[in-house]
């Protein structure tokens, strides 16, 4: 049998495999590439962008929990210039798809980091951040309100003619209404799920371990409730929805994809693997050789209810 | 490098401490002093994440009896103080670990004229053996070791074999000199001449005391910082410190894992 075919199309983008690293756990591509064939990978998204560096939250930032972990970073990063300056030029030598995750304070900071990204030819496509669970401004505040989710996804459409991806919070009563919101805005894609919100106690000293009190919960542990939301939502919409959640394996990745994922994240699992992207890949093209199936492509959606 | 290390010994030093000797490629033979590794203790979810751990020894050896050529290790000095040091502790010979090594960046040697001055508290001296064993090459070494009782004492016949002057203080008096070791090593720093270089790892407190003496005293001091890391090679922002630049206007963080783990004492905010 021929080798299966592991390429798939989000917004118009391919990718030779449906495995990308998830915004914040791969920092900017280059810290891997000692240990990881970055040619390996679907596409790799940056670390969450904003238009001026931002320092992130107080120490201790992450903490360990059964099967995850718990992270308040605070969207630390080194803004639009010194991405363009220090980091585009790395990206420029891998021949993989490159996804910049960005966020802002306000529609307008959105819509501005959208017109300078439009103009970088390296970055294939964006990622909103409406998400993240750790900062006052700068997400969760358009990611919980479908009408605000709205107004944000039309801004940044506006703004570029790259596709445009919006990553979902778990953090709210119905996700897919958000979904729907974000589509009806014109995104390209959706991604889910980011993290969602935690707490870890230290029971001597009765305090909250994390600086910030509470924390994003990654990891194995999140992965049911992450299936769970892929499939309302792929259900729901008829723009392609990329899986994320406590992937480690090949078969997890493919569980993703039956349940609707025309791709996927790797997050948590680059931490303790560096080279888990390409490792799953390369798990998913034995698990469909196995099985005789030709495509992963037919994988999608195509669970049995 | 990440590599599979096979564990050739795993033996309790003291009450609750464990030296273990890993096999390693030869590349590893270069580390440098104050780097570190990521050990990734089981192939499976729960611990979940690498534990990071000071480089305490490299070396080569060449087997007599086996026919085998030479055999680079790599050991680590640990506390069991959770889950993931706990289950590392029932480790024996044979059994297999994941590292990712050499991480960080190193000590700097600094000028073979000099005396050099080590403060290790607890397990904080397992970085400083490798050192100690590269120094006492060019320099004269000294080592200031401290502990809260004579159990958190470690290793002293090793770096006494290297030929290094040893001086131990204990909080409790148990051994050595009853008190800190920092003011030990400050009334030693003062009662002698010449240039030195002090390099430092334990608690924050300590580190705090000995940046405090270095300040005072005009002398150069390296620290070497532990952390709470996820990935070890500065993409996941979990372990960071303040620089020396860092206000809440202006903030100014450090990776533990990627700047350091060793700084320059007077590149880091101490209050």
């Amino acid at each position: 049998m021929q080798k299966p075919d592991l390429s798939v199309e989000i917004a118009g983008i391919t990718l030779r495999n449906p495995v990308m690293t998830a915004s914040g756990t791969f920092g900017y591509g280059e810290e891997f590439s000692e240990y990881v064939n970055l040619e390996a990978i679907g596409a790799i998204i940056t670390k969450g962008l904003s238009l001026k560096p931002k320092a992130g939250n107080p120490t201790p930032r992450i903490v360990e929990t059964t099967g995850g972990m718990l992270n308040a970073i605070g969207l630390q990063n080194v803004g639009i210039d010194a991405f363009v300056e220090k980091k585009v030029p790395f990206l420029r030598t891998v021949a993989t798809p490159v996804i910049v995750n960005f966020f802002g304070n306000t529609l307008e900071e959105y819509a501005e980091l959208a017109e300078r990204l439009d103009l970088i030819p390296e970055v294939a496509a964006v990622e909103i951040n409406i998400s993240c669970p750790n900062v006052k401004h700068g997400g969760i505040v358009f990611g919980t309100d479908p009408k605000a989710a709205y107004s944000v996804v039309k801004a940044v459409r506006e703004a570029t003619i790259k596709p445009v991806i919006v990553k979902l919070s778990p953090n709210v009563t119905d996700i897919v209404e958000m979904a729907w919101a974000c589509a009806d805005a014109e995104a390209d894609a959706l991604s889910l799920i980011n993290t969602l919100t935690g707490m870890a106690i230290d029971l001597d000293k009765r305090r909250p371990i994390l600086a910030n009190v509470t924390g994003g919960l990654s990891g194995p542990a999140v992965k049911p409730i992450a299936l769970r939301m892929v499939w309302q939502v792929a259900r729901a919409v008829k723009i392609p929805v990329i899986g994320i959640g406590g992937i480690m394996t090949g078969i997890d990745a493919l569980e993703f994809m039956l349940a609707g994922a025309t791709a996927v994240q790797v997050g948590t699992a680059n931490f303790l693997d560096p080279g888990a992207a390409g490792r799953i890949a390369a798990e998913m093209e034995r698990y469909l050789a196995d099985n005789g199936i030709a495509d992963v492509k037919e994988m999608i959606g195509a669970l049995e209810v | 490098m990440q590599f599979k290390a096979m564990i050739i010994s795993n033996h309790e030093v003291s009450p609750g401490y464990f030296r273990m000797r890993m096999s390693a490629p030869p590349e590893l033979a270069d580390a440098r002093p104050g780097q570190f590794i990521m050990v990734r203790v089981r192939d499976a979810i729960d611990p979940l994440l690498r534990r990071p751990f000071g480089i305490f020894d490299v070396g080569t050896v060449a087997s007599e009896f086996s026919g085998c050529g030479p055999q680079t290790y790599v050991e680590m000095l640990y506390k069991v103080v959770g889950k993931g040091t706990e289950t590392l502790s029932t480790y024996h010979h044979g059994d297999h670990v994941d590292l990712l090594a050499p991480l960080g960046t190193g000590f700097d040697l600094g000028d073979p004229d000099e005396e050099k001055i080590l403060v290790g508290g607890g397990i904080g001296i397992a970085p400083l053996y490798y050192l100690a064993k590269k120094l006492v090459e060019r320099s004269r070494v000294r080592f200031f070791l401290g502990g809260r009782t004579r159990d958190d004492i470690l290793c002293v016949t090793e770096f006494e074999r290297l030929g290094v002057e040893t001086y131990v203080a204990t909080d409790d008096g148990t051994l050595g000199d009853r008190g800190f070791v920092t003011d030990v090593m400050e009334r030693h720093i003062r009662g002698a001449a010449g240039k030195r270089t002090i390099y430092a790892c334990g608690p924050m407190p300590m580190l705090q005391a000995v940046a405090g003496i270095a300040e005072r005293t005009g002398v150069p001091c390296q620290v070497s910082l532990e952390a709470y890391m996820a990935c070890g090679m500065g993409a996941c922002l979990g372990c960071v410190v303040k620089g020396k630049e860092h206000s809440d206007e202006s903030p100014d963080y450090r990776c533990v894992c990627k700047d350091g783990p060793v700084f320059a004492f007077d590149q880091l905010k101490w209050v």
